[in-house]
């Protein structure tokens, strides 16, 4: 059942809107230049911190989609009656959300790069904060996901849970910290689905 | 015989609405029991306590392996019908053909009208192999030709030994034992 679930998440994560996210990344980052001016000295400086914003923001487009429809529908109970926990459940959909959305991310910071002016050490660097930071993102869109789901307005209001817990995130993933990052980033890894299991049998009715 | 579904003393809250105090229901292999009673009166929140989707404020709840058919239709849209109720069960074709789905099998699930949409959830139930069925308000949007199909169905698997819990605010076709709950 796990299997199936781990791979029915992923099918559906992957196709329809999976690149959304990313136009949206590319999309801020293009804003860059025309906001701050088309310096390339102070472009490169601010690059790093400017993709982060971008995928934070990035990180926010798809959280209506990934509990509440199957919430909706019915599926996470037939799930539960199938014997899965509301944990598993989640770590399914942390695991497909992160492959969704993760990868695309790390490629697309490539061209973002060359829009900022930035050289090849500063992107490096980004590609590994990235890639540390973005399975704690992942799973933090779907913790809040799950907290918010059934809510009048969630979309609005999970902007206003996910950013704040961000900000740790944010502050070691630019400034390059990369033990401190990973230690958030797995804080947030391991914790999610214990929050967002609560929260799916709490919304229960 | 043994017993399926057993409620001891059990008292549920929804909302801050006591919907029921100190129930006892049991529910044997063979048996069939019907939920009746008007709309709020905690049809449907009687069956998910029975799901275990629910927790009872107080008393003791066992089941066995169960299926539940609902208003949720837990099938992913974009895929055939087949393919989205395999999902859930390796024996599909058996409640397929017992629901009249068989023509539809490879047409994909968000092309059904609401009728066949209840049919396949009820599919899922026959194709579960699961000893106790939960069916909340199964006659919805079922026509006269659904509904005999799952009156079919239910003798069947009673007869096999199976149970059966519905909530229907209609009265259900066959023998039934039926218990009304208040408003």
């Amino acid at each position: 059942m796990i299997g199936r679930l781990i791979t029915r998440e992923i099918r559906r994560a992957s196709t329809g809107l999976a690149w959304l996210p990313t136009a949206f990344f590319l999309l801020i980052v293009a804003l860059m230049p025309f906001a701050v001016g088309p310096d390339a000295r102070v472009l490169s400086r601010i690059g790093g911190g400017t993709l982060w914003i971008a995928a934070l923001t990035a990180a926010l487009l798809p959280v209506e989609r990934l509990i509440e429809p199957d919430r909706a529908d019915g599926f996470i109970d037939q799930l539960s009656l199938h014997g899965l926990a509301e944990e598993t459940i989640v770590v399914a959909k942390i695991i497909a959300h992160w492959l969704a959305f993760g990868p695309l991310l790390l490629i697309a910071a490539v061209p973002s790069a060359a829009l900022l002016a930035m050289d090849g050490d500063s992107l490096a660097r980004v590609e590994v904060s990235l890639a540390i930071g973005t399975p704690g993102l992942a799973a933090l869109a779907v913790a809040i996901a799950a907290v918010t789901a059934g809510l009048p307005r969630a979309g609005s209001l999970a902007g206003l849970l996910l950013l704040p817990l961000a900000i740790p995130l944010l502050i070691f993933g630019a400034a390059n910290a990369f033990l401190l990052e990973g230690a958030v980033s797995m804080l947030l890894t391991v914790g999610a689905p214990f929050v967002a299991g609560a929260a799916i049998r709490a919304s229960r009715t | 015989m043994t017993t399926l579904l057993r409620f001891e003393d059990v008292t549920l809250r929804r909302g801050g609405r006591l919907l029921f105090e100190g129930l006892d229901l049991g529910l044997k292999a063979g048996e069939r029991l019907q939920l009746i009673g008007p709309n709020g009166s905690g049809k449907s929140s009687l069956i998910r306590l029975a799901a275990g989707l629910l927790t009872a404020e107080r008393g003791l709840v066992e089941r066995s392996p169960l299926a539940l058919a609902d208003d949720g239709l837990a099938l992913d849209r974009e895929l055939s019908l087949r393919r989205a109720l395999r999902f859930w069960s390796t024996s599909v074709d058996v409640g397929l053909d017992a629901l009249g789905l068989t023509i539809l099998a490879e047409v994909p699930v968000r092309f059904l009208s609401s009728g066949q949409l209840k049919r396949a959830t009820l599919a899922r139930v026959a194709a579960s192999r699961a000893p106790l069925w939960l069916l909340d308000e199964p006659l919805n949007a079922l026509d006269e030709d659904g509904a005999n199909r799952l009156a079919a169905l239910v003798d069947a698997h009673v007869a096999e030994g199976g149970a059966v819990l519905a909530a229907s605010h209609q009265l259900l076709p066959g023998d039934w034992r039926r218990m009304e709950l208040g408003a």
